[in-house]
């Protein structure tokens, strides 16, 4: 049993939160509301800037349709296949580069210049390359999301603490022994926190490439709706795509706590 | 009585783009079985290479190094290097895993090295549930669960606070007696060198050699704490401390 001063407190921190909940909840509720009242007496162009009211009523047509259901679909079905390639991809390339340091010198530039470079620049050649396709957005993800993860997981790997090195090393342990007794569960945390970014850069990468390739996705959605100059339903895509990230990074959150769970 | 290690004439250089360094120079002595030595001397010197080499960590330059073909040795560094996702039990078996020789009856072995010095409860908790000096008890048995013939300890304590400092200086020192090891042990404090060792090595400043060779005799040895109230205790540290060249 706590003592009253305890209890006095937890009141206080619970009122705290729940202050922060409830001006989050008033913030978004004041915003939407003033949209609509600017957009009910024509204080705003509606055309270019549409409201709540025209929002809901898209997304609402867009699932009675199920053609939200499909697009939602083909986004989170390409972001899931681009971020399991490029973590699978950039955890293969990091362990190379940790067993062969020379291999590691010799791509250092090439990594660097990689990693500065936008990617969305490859674009106009991934098309070309692999066809205006589903292929073509997943490799685009993948050159988001890879490189970033290589040098990140890498960079875990060799900044292990050398005097645990040195232990193994004293029972002659063998460079495999040492990577999966030591390097590997060291590293968690940070392959972990790649997960977490490689996420949102794998949706990113979707994304660019949907507005490039434009057949299906939340992507297309946006770039269709804009090009024939429909900002209700461009807006819906924002809305909906700002509702796929926040689950996936949920979903990745959920991840990350049960791994820890089991450390 | 034979000795388990002879080192004869060991040399070291270190070699990088800047030139060579000679960190080691001629540098000889033996153990015996049962044996506590412990090595001091300026910092920076090429104490820690000496043990490096022994536990073929580094290669040497030169000289020789003789054991008998099955003398196998135990390393134990200033850091505890214990694995944090390992727990107790997990991190003293890691030794075992590396050589292959996790069998049940090492395992067994290695759990009564636990109980009997008072780790037990402790066992499935892990290493930040732990105090220092616990951590540093934790790092010897896992030192001494691959049962190693020759301990090379390499300043063991100095990670450590003065207080548990001593605690886990006497306790290691109980431990490494009781289990009849011998023990090289490379140190930058004079005064635990004095109350441990049996033999006290002192070298030069690098490129070390040796300098002098102290046998310490006690009238009434006991434990290291103890020790170190002995009438011999402040003749030794004086007659040791102007022979170590120490600049400040």
């Amino acid at each position: 049993m706590y003592s009253q001063e305890h209890l006095t407190f937890l009141k206080k921190l619970k009122k705290k939160n729940r202050q922060v909940k409830l001006t989050q909840l008033l913030i978004l509720l004041l915003f939407l509301i003033i949209w609509q009242l600017a957009a009910n007496f024509n204080l705003i162009n509606t055309f270019i800037s549409s409201s709540p009211k025209n929002i809901s009523e898209t997304i609402y047509g867009l699932m009675k349709s199920g053609d939200l259901w499909y697009h939602v679909w083909v986004t989170t079905y390409e972001t899931i296949i681009s971020f399991l390639l490029g973590t699978f991809l950039g955890f293969f390339i990091a362990t190379l580069l940790w067993w062969w340091p020379f291999l590691a010198k010799v791509l250092d530039p090439y990594l660097t210049i990689l990693n500065s470079l936008p990617k969305v620049a490859l674009g106009p050649i991934i098309i070309i390359w692999a066809g205006a396709g589903k292929g073509s957005i997943i490799l685009m993800a993948l050159f988001i999301s890879v490189i970033i993860t290589i040098i990140n997981i890498y960079q875990s790997f060799i900044e292990t603490d050398s005097h645990k090195i040195k232990l193994l090393q004293s029972w002659k342990a063998t460079k495999w022994q040492i990577y999966y007794k030591l390097i590997m569960p060291n590293s968690i945390q940070t392959i972990i926190n790649a997960l977490k970014i490689n996420i949102s850069m794998s949706l990113i990468g979707v994304i660019m490439g949907e507005f490039l390739v434009s057949k299906e996705g939340i992507g297309y959605l946006i770039m269709y709706g804009s090009q024939v100059f429909n900002l209700d339903l461009v807006m819906s895509g924002v809305i909906i795509l700002g509702i796929v990230a926040t689950i996936m990074y949920y979903v990745i959150n959920f991840i990350e706590k049960r791994c820890i769970k089991n450390k | 009585m034979k000795p388990i290690l002879c080192v004869n004439n060991l040399k070291k250089t270190y070699h990088t783009k800047q030139g060579e360094t000679p960190a080691i120079d001629e540098v000889s002595f033996s153990i015996n079985p049962g044996e506590f030595i412990a090595i001091v001397g300026p910092s920076g010197c090429g104490k820690s290479t000496i043990l490096s080499i022994l536990c073929n960590l580094l290669e040497k330059s030169g000289g020789t190094i003789e054991t008998d073909k099955n003398t196998s040795f135990g390393y134990m560094l200033q850091q505890d290097c214990l694995f944090p996702w390992r727990t107790i039990l997990d991190n003293c078996l890691l030794g075992l895993e590396i050589t292959k020789q996790n069998t049940k009856e090492n395992q067994k072995h290695v759990l009564k090295l636990l109980k009997t010095y008072g780790l037990e409860e402790f066992i499935h908790s892990y290493p930040s549930n732990l105090s220092g000096g616990m951590r540093q008890r934790v790092a010897l048995i896992r030192t001494l669960a691959t049962k190693p013939d020759i301990l090379l300890l390499d300043e063991p304590f100095s990670a450590l606070d003065y207080q548990s400092r001593l605690a886990v200086s006497d306790d290691v020192y109980r431990i490494i007696k009781k289990e009849k090891k011998s023990a090289i042990m490379v140190t930058h404090d004079l005064a635990e060198a004095i109350s441990m060792a049996d033999r006290i090595i002192v070298l030069t400043e690098r490129p070390c050699r040796i300098k002098n060779i102290h046998s310490i005799y006690f009238e009434h040895r006991s434990t290291p704490i103890e020790n170190r109230k002995c009438k011999e205790f402040s003749k030794y540290y004086d007659q040791i401390w102007k022979e170590i060249d120490f600049h400040v």
